[in-house]
């Protein structure tokens, strides 16, 4: 049976008309179709905010965890099964606040997974607080004199830390994040990707018209991402405002480095000892 | 009972824990039954470390009130292990120092540092204590050689000939210096015996159960059981993770659940806090999960290298939000194994959320203990719809969370076709499909997961009972506890007391209807609790009631319970 796009649809959307997550809910939904994968080998894992409730949003297999815990539930479940597709997607508090420890170790690691993060520079869910990646001096609710916190670079930061793909997109350029979403599904290892989400509701100033105004698209330089300090210093150079794949690298799998079987699902092993394997687990305890 | 104990103790780094060690792997070989007991302090060198070796003529689940030969290489050992000495003891010291405090008890000084290191190395001194134990137990030096040879087969003839040497001259020494032998007890074990402890036991038993996922962070004195799943998971098919935190190490093994893997984390009081979010996400969501949580005295960093029972109100009512759990305490080494087998089975058989409660008393003592019986491993799968079953439904229609009579909705795991949900931690409807607030909705699903416990009923081993029917006296207690409790109940019967003893196995769902009657039953009972506040005891007030009942005796030092504290105080109650 032929798959259809609809074969990815789950629950109606309540987020607000304009919202850009939308944006980031029809590309992952683009590329898993685009890609070709039956929808009951994908599972998506998402977080607690406006963000994560994107996993009810599509319509296949999918865990609402908790705020900042995707990348655990996540890792479990590449881990206790290879053959999946392991797509991370939650926000940038979840991500990068409360989550953001999950986050450093699972790119070092190299889990085979895909990590969508919906950056909108602010809590939306929450209704309005700075996150991590709201700039210094940020007027909000639990800020009203301005932040006083320089914001967080996660383009920075998962470079350092040894994510293998590193990629930024943005919800106002529909056709590039799609293809960023499906380079990372297919690239084999950590793949991240930060995605400039506009809240049109409590985020008056990072709006999408302040992205658009600044963003340097990658694809329209002639820039190869196979170069980590490169990568770096493109980053730094544009202030972390720039869309496209930054950097990829091959590396080997952490489901794979762990002692053990290689690629076999752990949910494909026998339960039951036989009496030999007991008996020889016995006789290590003898004395 | 014919018994012999035997303790070593000295600075942390001087070799205490490899010198009990040895001694008790060659009890083990040659048939005798023992127990073993690990005292250390969170440090690494220096400080106070002893370990001790009950040796029985049946099997004992706990290393005795008293200690009949002392080996003590600093005056410290002397001084933390007073109490411990009767008039029967012997102190064989070090002849480095002049024992204090002991005057009324016989002491004999053996030149251990001086032996070893005239051989090239002070470090050894523990080799020569172990010849010191041959010769003080009448035993032939010959096994506690071969013993040596084996742990220290990779470093080398040179190092194996100097340890035996050192353990030869120990052992001559004693001969002719000291007059004084033991004798241990006469019967042995008839049975094949494995030496064990219960960390052991519990990773053991997980893989027998069908664990195949670890997800844990360091921690005293849980680590073991990681340690012990590392080795043998990979090659059953598994794998073992550590994690960055124990909110991490919880989600996933929850995740590898969610998936279709028996999953587990193993941690101890500070690690167990943190895993409150995740398991009312494993409740709510229905995912089966298997925590260990080898306890040890807190609060925060508490005493870490001691044992208490003081997580047992976290452990039945932590996380916020309501939950069905089950929450199982072991009573001994063996127990850790096949509770372990019976918590895989239930955490999937129930979809919740499964806590086994040990603590560090029972999780790094070491026993001999009769070998685990194959045929009474079962590995029972349930609740997987199969993709046969699923084929068969329209698209789309699947009910993860179906309003079942029991409660329990078949589970599809993500691969299968036509069984997609979400499992979510937000509140949800049968579909798992989005987050549902409807009132209606919030209390048929509320009402299917607490339903799903109520027919669990652990009759054989979640409640044991022994002793006289209508006591004047019985004795309560949960999980460690057990084998001073049932020494004491021994006592209290041989000096003519009607006593008995119940000992709850399992906490949650509570077993009112195995319990209850025989408490009613009793004129008072005396509950047993290793920590401040007396947490058995209130549970017992919850779910049973007879509050006027109950006497408590709580200790709460970091040590295990003694069986003479218990007599006293039953004694003192029953006058
Ligand atoms: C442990 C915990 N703390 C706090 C919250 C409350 N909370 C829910 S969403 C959220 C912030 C969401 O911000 P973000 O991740 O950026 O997602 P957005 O709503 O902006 O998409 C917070 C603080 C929670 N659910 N759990
Ligand atoms: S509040 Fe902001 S982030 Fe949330 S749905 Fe509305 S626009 Fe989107
Ligand atoms: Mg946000």
């Amino acid at each position: 049976m032929s798959l259809r796009l609809t074969d990815y649809r789950g629950a109606r959307p309540t987020w607000c008309p304009g919202c850009g997550h939308f944006a980031v809910l029809g590309c992952l939904q683009q590329a898993i179709f685009q890609l070709g994968l039956p929808p009951e080998s994908v599972v998506v894992v998402s977080g607690i905010g406006c963000s994560g409730k994107i996993v009810q949003y599509y319509g296949g297999y999918g865990v609402h965890s908790l705020h900042g815990r995707t990348i655990p539930v996540a890792t479990g479940i590449q881990i206790a099964n290879p053959e999946l597709t392991v797509i991370a997607a939650g926000g940038d508090g979840d991500g990068y606040g409360i989550g953001l420890n999950h986050w450093v170790q699972a790119m070092r690691r190299n889990v085979n997974i895909t990590y969508l993060v919906m950056d909108n520079h602010i809590y939306s869910l929450t209704t309005g607080q700075y996150s991590p990646t709201s700039r210094k001096g940020f007027i909000s609710k639990t800020t009203p004199k301005g932040s006083a916190e320089l914001h967080l670079r996660p383009l920075e930061i998962a470079l350092a830390a040894g994510a293998s793909f590193v990629a930024q997109g943005f919800s106002g350029d529909v056709k590039q994040l799609t293809n960023i979403i499906k380079a990372a599904i297919e690239h084999k290892g950590f793949s991240h990707v930060n995605i400039f989400s506009p809240c049109v509701t409590f985020n008056r100033i990072n709006t999408f018209e302040w992205f658009k105004e600044r963003i340097i698209n990658l694809d329209e330089q002639d820039y190869q991402p196979g170069d980590r300090l490169q990568a770096l210093a493109k980053v730094m150079e544009t202030d972390g405002v720039l869309t496209g794949i930054i950097f990829q690298e091959e590396r080997p799998l952490f489901h794979n480095e762990l002692a053990g079987i290689k690629d076999q699902p752990l949910t494909k092993t026998p339960l039951a000892l036989t009496r030999e394997q007991f008996d020889q687990l016995l006789a290590e305890h003898r004395c | 009972m014919q018994q012999l104990t035997w303790k070593v103790g000295g600075a942390q780094g001087e070799g205490i824990d490899s010198t009990g060690e040895i001694l008790g792997t060659v009890l083990c070989r040659l048939g005798y039954h023992t127990f073993a007991y690990r005292h250390f302090m969170s440090l690494i060198k220096g400080g106070h470390t002893n370990y001790k070796i009950r040796v029985a003529d049946r099997t004992v689940h706990y290393h005795g009130d008293l200690t009949d030969i002392l080996i003590a290489f600093d005056q410290r050992t002397i001084d933390e292990n007073r109490e411990e000495l009767h008039q029967g003891s012997i102190v064989i010291h070090d002849a480095a120092f002049e024992p204090q405090g002991v005057a009324s008890i016989q002491t004999c000084a053996v030149p251990m540092r001086q032996i070893a290191e005239e051989l090239g190395n002070a470090i050894i001194k523990n080799m020569v204590a172990i010849g010191v134990t041959a010769a003080a137990l009448n035993l032939d030096p010959a096994p506690f050689l071969q013993t040596v040879a084996t742990r220290f087969a990779g470093k080398g003839e040179k190092i194996i000939a100097m340890n035996n040497s050192a353990i030869q001259q120990g052992y001559d020494y004693y001969r002719r210096h000291v007059q004084r032998r033991f004798s241990l007890p006469t019967r042995k074990a008839d049975e094949p015996l494995i030496l064990i402890s219960g960390n052991e036991a519990a990773g053991f038993g997980a893989l027998a159960g069908g664990c195949r996922f670890l997800a844990a962070y360091p921690i005293t004195p849980a680590t073991e059981i990681m340690y012990w799943l590392v080795n043998h998971l990979p090659d059953y098919g598994g794998k073992v993770v550590q994690v960055e935190d124990e909110i991490g190490a919880c989600l996933m093994a929850v995740g590898a659940s969610y998936a279709g893997v028996r999953a587990m984390t193993s941690t101890s009081g500070p690690g167990f806090s943190l895993m409150q979010e995740a398991i009312g996400f494993a409740g709510i969501a229905e995912i089966p999960i298997v925590i260990v949580d080898v306890q040890r005295g807190g609060p925060a960093t508490g005493l870490p290298t001691r044992t208490e029972q003081s997580d047992l109100n976290e452990i039945l009512y932590g996380a916020h939000g309501e939950i069905p759990r089950i929450v199982m305490a072991p009573a001994t080494i063996t127990d850790c194994f096949y509770r372990m087998i019976d918590a895989f089975n239930l955490a999937e058989h129930y979809q919740c959320v499964v806590i086994v409660a040990t603590d560090m008393f029972l999780g790094m003592s070491k026993q001999s203990a009769a070998e685990f019986d194959f045929n009474a491993v079962k590995v029972e799968r349930s609740g997987l719809i199969s993709d046969e079953s699923l084929t068969k439904l329209q698209p789309g229609t699947f009910k993860r969370y179906a309003l079942t009579e029991s409660g329990i909705s078949p589970r599809s795991l993500p691969g299968q076709a036509n069984g997609m949900y979400v499992a979510l931690s937000n509140e949800h409807d049968e579909h798992a499909r989005e987050e549902v607030e409807d009132r209606h909705n919030r209390i048929t699903q509320m009402q299917k997961r607490f339903r799903k416990l109520s027919p669990f009923s652990p009759s054989q081993w979640g409640t044991m009972y022994s002793g006289c029917d209508e006591p004047d006296l019985l004795l309560v207690g949960c999980g460690s506890t057990y084998a001073q409790l049932s020494e004491a109940r021994l006592a209290l019967e041989q000096a003519g007391k009607k006593v008995a003893h119940l000992h709850l196995q399992i906490l949650a769902p509570f077993p009112k209807a195995a319990a209850a009657p025989l408490i009613a039953k009793a004129q008072k009972c005396l509950v047993v609790d290793n920590n401040f506040t007396g947490q058995l005891g209130m549970l017992l007030k919850r779910e049973i009631g007879f509050h006027h009942k109950y006497i408590s005796h709580n200790r709460y030092d970091g040590l295990p319970l003694t069986v003479v504290e218990i007599t006293e105080k039953a004694s003192e109650v029953l006058s």
